[in-house]
């Protein structure tokens, strides 16, 4: 597991994709698709972080710990996020500006 | 009770190599998860703003210059490609290319910082340096503020991030000229590659966010 060596043209590749995710995101920034911007540019990021966390960290060549310890960033990072973001976009009482 | 015939890399608290270089890598994504819970704390900070003043964010990120952002953003992904063939060739026990490949991935990075501190001294130069000499249009004067006050926070801890990595390439690239590195040892060069690409990732994440809001609205 930890010797595996994974052929050139897998970076060659990954590398490829990550360039043409970064053309649409710029191009895709400049169309008007209203709160749609945000979720398109997100999406392409987090595909971007994927494919290197898998690829180029070797990740999904990795045992199931790092695979444990990986997710468990997410899943912390998903709490941070989701419980202050909760909190804060429901607070009816605040005055904008 | 140590063994005559161990590799010289082999610290005495492990069976072998290959269950110290899992351990090595574990090691490193755990200092990684904690990176991601510090970088997670400013995102957290910057979506808290930018959806109390989504208007002032999209005038202020107009000021960026997208341009130079999406050329930093190809440079910092060629960056890793490097890196990952420089691991790829420390498998192979290819001293001359894991050298070559760690040159150039120091090169693209001081490529990204030369190109950073350019763009930073525009932002100087047109008074968008939060503080009394900002400089913005009056309906967004205070909220632009924190938008850059944002912007230089987190590019400048990215920054940080980068310059750090710089030294360990630097440490890297002696420590393979040495003869230290070698296919059967060449988990520090992994793990530095972890480090080198979760700082790509960072920035995967900061490109759109700072970059790019509400391109299409001016």
């Amino acid at each position: 597991m930890a010797e595996h060596i994974v052929p050139t043209r897998v970076y060659y590749t990954i590398f490829a994709i990550l360039m043409l995710c970064t053309y649409l995101t710029v191009r895709i920034a400049f169309f008007d698709l209203g709160p749609l911007n945000v979720v398109a540019a997100l999406t392409i990021a987090v595909l971007k972080a994927t494919l290197v966390v898998l690829f180029f960290m070797h990740v999904k060549y990795s045992t199931k710990l790092t695979w444990a310890v990986v997710l468990g960033s997410v899943f912390w990072l998903g709490i941070l996020l989701a419980l202050t973001m909760s909190d804060y976009l429901t607070r009816a009482w605040r005055t904008y500006g | 009770m140590s063994d005559i015939h161990a590799h010289p890399a082999l610290a005495h608290h492990f069976d072998s190599l290959e269950e110290q270089k899992e351990a090595a890598t574990l090691g490193m994504w755990v200092f990684l998860v904690t990176e991601v819970l510090f970088f997670g704390g400013i995102f957290a900070t910057y979506a808290i703003y930018r959806s109390w003043y989504p208007e002032a964010f999209a005038a202020a990120s107009h000021e960026l210059d997208v341009t130079l952002g999406t050329i930093n953003t190809a440079v910092l992904i060629t960056s890793s490609l490097t890196m990952a063939l420089a691991v790829h060739a420390a498998q192979l026990g290819r001293r001359t290319k894991v050298m070559v490949f760690l040159v150039l991935t120091m090169a693209l990075g001081g490529v990204f910082l030369g190109i950073k501190g350019v763009e930073y001294y525009h932002k100087f130069t047109e008074h968008l340096i939060p503080g009394p000499g900002f400089q913005f249009e009056k309906e967004h004067l205070r909220h632009a503020q924190i938008f850059f006050s944002l912007y230089f926070m987190m590019t400048g801890l990215h920054a940080l991030h980068m310059i750090i990595g710089f030294g360990i390439m630097l440490v890297m690239l002696w420590w393979a000229w040495r003869g230290t590195i070698t296919k059967e040892y060449y988990s520090p060069i992994e793990i530095s590659g972890l480090y080198w690409h979760f700082v790509d990732i960072v920035w995967i994440f900061l490109f759109p966010l700072l970059y790019l809001i509400g391109r299409h609205a001016h």
